[in-house]
């Protein structure tokens, strides 16, 4: 077990080499320039040659690369080209203002994911799990943009009951912060939880009844367990494995996701300040986000990864891979 | 004797395998030429390469068509036909996924035929002043946006941007995955092992990340969308090809091939390949949803197709400013895209039951 534990560590962290290095190369090497817009026929040729060096950007790439490399080992990731200051400092704000939307949309998908495809697997082929069945379909099949437009429209700006946009509202008292954060996340977070609780809600349900075909399913039943019991203690039980990966693999379409919602809902995270970095080559900006988006894509796998060791015992005796994957 | 070769013939007519409906989109579809060849003609003579291009695809649109409605006959073998019966038979039970297929069949006619069946110029402004931001009539049946555009041309014109990107990208992935799957699964031992690692790695990373930063960086025509789009959609089909090529290099009719003197790229492609139609159909059915939905982001954040292309994606956009006084700007082409992705996902759904695959 521990050496299987291992394995996944090195694996991971080979992975996240591999993204930075990817990342470095990919937008280096591409046509652009991130002093390009400081660019003005009055300006002195020599001063934007200064800023150059200054940033370092006048060296050969693989000496920037390996200066880059350095820096990251250190934890420094470098200063913003155009906020000017530290990218740490950058991504310690936005850090957290992300993982808000992205953590309690995923909670979120997985109780009602998990909660909606038991209770279609508990009364399968009834009309409340057909009728559910296309919800969920056409729910998952929603681009969230359009959800979003759709819920602002409605709730934001017609019913005028939640804000349209931001974190927070000016001249806000300070005991009602917390409120007044809480009305800012309802609809991002419910945005960016239906499609993927959608789509778990199907998965949970397939993966569910594909247990039921199996034997020790019909002894159970044949010991008399009710329905509920069945799918709970025993269904749910081997369906595990293949569930958490699932949701260890939603990681990367929630980040992906926030990176559309930040933008719509004007939520300073990380994902609409990847965006803006992008747009502006600010480089190591870009680098920086792309590399802890990399880690807690990777994270979540891990995490996936450790779960089946808690829920399948036999996955502790053997030093094997997961059985499902 | 007269008789069965009298059958033989017929069964090269649409519908007379596969049913009615079968036939119907492709007579539907030579019909709306036939009424609109003029125009037909006009955009093969055009001096414009895109016009001509239009043309061209809507030719081989027919073509397509045809062998798609008449698809059992030209199956030689017996097994292969009986096969494909049982298939259509176990389709036909599931009625949302028959209701999948036409909306799917239906946007696929549609996005063919947009240069001949489209009122307006996708891109023409008429008197913007006087024309911007009308409601739905029935002049402008889904009213016009900022510019006085027809909303209607552009959603139709928006379907081919988006259908063929998605079916384009899913195909190369499809074909990229095949391979990767295929020679992973059947040659096994060390190189199984690093391509399977590769996948992982692939897999782990956000895709949707990758691509913003790719396209943003690098010029987005639509050719480096499909091909980005490809690239990092095959590692799922890989996943699943190899997974089935594992377990069917095990059984007699391989080992009877291998024995009998096949070559191992013989094996791979006439043996293995064939028998993961099935898993790889519906999963590439599903994956065509997916990918609409994709590009419809990509188009959102400004990093799709260019304007004045139109695409769904950045047609939602268009409409953000506008969300309670013109509801429809960016309403139609959204309703658009969702009953694309709900149809494919509906057909995958489908094809999935009634090919009796496990996972996709």
């Amino acid at each position: 077990m521990i050496r299987f534990l291992l394995r996944r560590t090195v694996h991971a962290a080979i992975l996240v080499f591999i993204t930075l290095t990817a990342t470095f190369f990919i937008i280096r090497l591409a046509p652009g320039d991130p002093l390009g817009r400081y660019y003005s026929p009055d300006i002195d040729p020599a001063a934007m040659e200064t800023v150059r060096r200054q940033l370092g950007l006048d060296r050969p790439l693989p000496v920037q690369y390996a200066k880059t490399l350095q820096s990251f080992i250190r934890g420094d990731f470098g200063i913003s080209i155009h906020q000017r200051r530290p990218v740490a400092q950058i991504l310690k704000e936005t850090i957290p203002r992300t993982l808000q939307l992205t953590g309690i949309a995923l909670l979120l998908q997985i109780v009602l994911g998990m909660g909606l495809g038991m209770l279609s697997a508990m009364r399968r082929e009834s009309s409340l799990d057909r009728s559910a069945s296309v919800v969920f379909l056409v729910l998952y099949s929603l681009p969230s943009f359009y959800l979003a437009f759709l819920l602002v429209s409605v709730f934001a700006l017609k019913l005028q009951w939640l804000p349209a946009a931001g974190m927070f509202s000016v001249h806000t008292p300070t005991t009602q912060m917390f409120a007044d954060r809480l009305r800012h996340m309802i609809l991002p977070v419910t945005v960016l939880a239906v499609g993927s609780a959608a789509a778990l809600a199907r998965y949970a349900r397939g993966s569910l009844l594909d247990q039921l075909h199996e034997e020790y399913i019909r002894t159970a039943r044949a010991k008399g367990l009710s329905e509920g019991r069945i799918l709970w203690r025993h269904a749910l039980k081997n369906a595990a494995p293949q569930l958490f990966t699932v949701i260890g693999l939603s990681v990367p379409f929630l980040l992906a996701g926030a990176v559309v919602i930040e933008k719509i809902f004007g939520w300073p995270g990380m994902g609409a300040l990847m965006v803006d970095a992008i747009f502006t080559r600010d480089y190591p900006v870009v680098l920086a986000a792309n590399f802890v988006a990399a880690v807690m894509v990777i994270l979540g796998n891990l995490l996936a990864d450790i779960s089946y060791l808690w829920v399948d015992p036999r996955m502790r005796m053997s030093r094997g891979e997961p059985r499902a994957g | 004797m007269s008789e069965s070769s009298k059958r033989k013939w017929l069964r090269f007519v649409p519908g007379a395998e596969w049913g009615r409906a079968g036939g119907l989109f492709f007579f539907l579809y030579m019909a709306v030429c036939l009424v609109r060849l003029p125009v037909l003609l006009d955009l093969a003579a055009s001096p414009l390469v895109e016009n001509r291009l239009g043309a061209l695809i809507i030719m081989i649109g027919a073509v397509l068509l045809y062998v798609a409605a008449v698809f059992p006959a030209l199956l030689r073998r017996e097994p292969d036909r009986r096969r494909l019966a049982a298939w259509k038979g176990r389709f036909r039970t599931n009625r949302l996924a028959v209701v999948g297929l036409w909306f799917f069949l239906a946007a696929l006619v549609l996005s063919l035929l947009s240069p001949i069946i489209a009122p307006y110029d996708p891109a023409a402004q008429h008197d913007p002043a006087l024309n911007r931001y009308q409601a739905p009539s029935l002049q402008h049946p889904m009213g016009t946006d900022k510019f006085g555009r027809d909303l209607f041309s552009r959603v139709l014109y928006g379907s081919r941007v988006s259908l063929t990107v998605s079916v384009a990208a899913v195909v190369f992935a499809s074909f990229l995955g095949l391979f990767f799957g295929a020679f992973s699964g059947y040659f096994g031992g060390w190189v199984d092992d690093v391509a399977m690692r590769v996948v992982d790695g692939l897999l782990a990373f956000p895709r949707l990340l990758l691509m913003l930063t790719l396209l943003a960086f690098f010029a987005h025509a639509l050719w480096v969308v499909v091909a980005l789009l490809a690239a990092t959609g095959w590692m799922g089909i890989a996943r699943l090809v190899r997974a089935e090529v594992l377990s069917l290099k095990k059984r007699d009719f391989v080992q009877a091939a291998h024995a009998s003197g096949a070559g191992r790229l013989r094996v791979v492609l006439k043996h293995l390949l064939p028998n993961t139609a099935g898993p790889v159909v519906v999963a590439a059915t599903l994956r065509v949803g997916t990918i609409i939905l994709l590009e419809s982001y990509l188009s959102f954040l400004g990093l799709g197709v260019q304007p004045p292309t139109p695409s769904w994606g950045s047609m939602v956009f268009e409409g953000r400013d506008v969300l309670l006084s013109a509801w429809w700007v960016s309403a139609f082409p959204g309703l658009a895209l969702v009953l694309a992705v709900v149809a494919c996902n509906l057909l995958g759904d489908g094809l999935r039951d009634a090919m009796d695959v496990k996972r996709a």
